[in-house]
């Protein structure tokens, strides 16, 4: 599935990632009030991975609702991604979502660089367990909580949601990471300090996609750094269900969808599996 | 791969009151219609498209309109600015008469097609559209490739008396044109493209852009279409299907805001 921040702000994009061959899309974290984000640079391409601090740009619930309604209908579910301060926000955003078609929710408690939200409440396991609690209580779709790795015990989150009823987790958002320009002596993202995504967070998702699948019964959505079907085996392995591109589409197009699925189709006939079940959670002993 | 580069401005050249060109070293081959993502440090990062390409010396054209460019119309020779980029599809110049419209700033990328154009031998003729006489600029710049050059000023204090798009109207039905190239307000680019009925077209659109590396989705338009990937160039038979088109831009919060 398509993760959330990328090609999914309106609903032609994220008709065109559907074209690809996403068999999901999460849209953009969408909070209360339409927000600017902060000034460029909010995305600089690095060596081995993609640096953003986008500072959860978005039109607003209300404004939403438009490119909601005109994805109704859509061949794949669409995974309705919101952020907010505190569970009533949270559960206001929630209900409309759920008013507007979402197939389910995705709770952002991970963003790694946007004052007073995300991460801010995401790391503290009461506070993920009461908006899970609340969340849940109040619509009746399925409700996923996305993890960031930024805390010293990622699977002390991942029980705290799931503890809230929560139906998955989705584990990871990036890394807080920065970058300076040596010449000028700047940071160059405007925020200075961002999320880091792309290829060199790979074995950080995986292993805490695997430390948390000992932990919780509930499914986990792998995604970080995949950007190849042997990727996607991989997370499979460590014990996710399903798995989401985000960055990906940097290194391999839009294309990437059908590519990646391909080439799991090929290894896992290679190597003589002959379901997907076969493979999740392979690598836990 | 680490693509920003921070490099020293070379010279400065100012075009009109408001308008300037910065030149600066970037090795990387570009081609007319593409653009770069210009890092004023600390301030902001903005795109721009080249509107100087020779050899390693590339060049940007831009009016003061706000923070960022007001910054960038304040640097002097030696000063540093961050280049990511080129990015985004580049001109196509099929056909032997050219037929390029500038409106405003527009013409800042037109300038190296035309240069392009006119060295491979083709018919060009520009449309130079702009407020009033003192804001035209590239004149001699397009003169000296030995295109025809057609100038139209809203006040009509140099050449015809009214909007580029009127003039450019009255020039095709004269004229034998093989393809139409343009660069300026939205709005001037849509009645260009509703008069160009079989003719072929390109634009260059502008949106917000953030990440400029096809990721953050921005700058879509239509069903997906980025312009900073698929565009900013675009052709009409893409763009007469493009609905936000003349229509609306999305701002930084991703609000539809009417042109």
């Amino acid at each position: 599935m398509l993760a959330s921040g990328i090609m999914d702000e309106d609903a032609g994009s994220m008709k065109h990632m559907i074209d690809c061959g996403a068999g999901a899309i999460v849209t953009k974290s969408i909070g209360i009030e339409p927000r600017e984000g902060y000034p460029n640079p909010t995305v600089i391409e690095l060596e081995h991975g993609i640096l953003n601090a986008m500072g959860l740009p978005n039109p607003g619930i209300k404004n939403f609702k438009q490119e909601m309604q005109e994805l109704s209908g859509s061949k794949v579910p669409i995974i309705g991604s919101i952020f907010g301060k505190n569970s009533s926000e949270f559960t206001f955003l929630a209900k409309e979502m759920e008013s507007f078609g979402a197939d389910a929710v995705e709770l952002n408690l991970s963003c790694p660089h946007a004052k007073s939200y995300g991460l801010e409440i995401g790391h503290d396991p009461k506070i993920v367990q009461e908006i899970t609690t609340k969340v849940v209580a109040q619509v009746t779709i399925p409700v996923f909580v996305k993890l960031s790795p930024n805390v010293m015990d990622i699977v002390r989150i991942a029980k705290a949601a799931e503890a809230g009823g929560a139906h998955a987790v989705v584990a990871i958002n990036t890394i807080k990471a920065m970058k300076i320009d040596i010449i000028t002596g700047k940071p160059i993202l405007s925020n200075a300090i961002g999320g880091y995504s792309g290829k060199a967070i790979k074995p950080i998702g995986i292993r805490c996609v695997y430390e948390i699948a000992q932990e919780v019964q509930i499914p986990i959505i792998g995604v970080g750094g995949i950007t190849s079907g042997e990727d996607i085996i991989e997370y499979l392995m460590a014990g996710a269900a399903a798995v989401q591109i985000g960055s990906g589409i940097y290194y391999r197009d839009v294309t990437i969808f059908k590519q990646i699925c391909d080439e799991m189709k090929a290894w896992m006939k290679v190597h003589q599996y002959q379901n997907i079940s076969e493979l999740i959670g392979a690598a836990i002993q | 791969m680490i693509n920003i580069q921070v490099t020293k401005v070379l010279e400065v050249q100012q075009e009109t009151k408001t308008v300037k060109t910065l030149t600066f070293y970037h090795s990387e081959p570009v081609k007319p219609g593409q653009f770069y993502m210009v890092w004023i440090p600390g301030i902001d990062e903005i795109p721009m498209s080249v509107s100087i390409i020779h050899h390693d010396q590339k060049g940007i054209t831009f009016r003061k309109v706000g923070i960022a460019t007001e910054a960038l119309f304040r640097m002097k020779p030696n000063d540093a600015i961050g280049i990511r980029g080129p990015f985004g599809s580049s001109l196509s110049l099929e056909g032997n008469h050219l037929f390029f419209v500038g409106g405003g700033t527009g013409i800042a990328m037109l300038a190296p097609a035309i240069e392009m154009a006119r060295e491979q031998g083709k018919q060009v003729t520009v449309v130079l559209g702009a407020k009033t006489k003192s804001d035209l600029f590239f004149k001699n710049r397009i003169r000296n490739t030995g295109a025809t050059l057609e100038i139209a000023t809203d006040d009509g204090s140099q050449g015809f008396l009214g909007l580029a798009s009127e003039l450019a109207k009255q020039l095709l039905q004269q004229e034998d044109i093989d393809a139409i190239i343009t660069c300026g307000p939205e709005l001037m680019m849509k009645q260009l493209l509703d008069i160009s009925k079989n003719i072929p077209f390109q634009a260059s659109l502008e949106r917000y852009l953030k990440c400029a590396i096809g990721l953050c989705g921005q700058c879509c338009i239509g069903e997906g279409l980025r312009v900073c990937k698929e565009g900013p160039i675009f052709n009409g038979k893409t763009l007469k299907n493009v609905k936000d088109f003349g229509k609306y831009r999305r701002d930084s919060a991703g609000r539809k805001i009417p042109l």
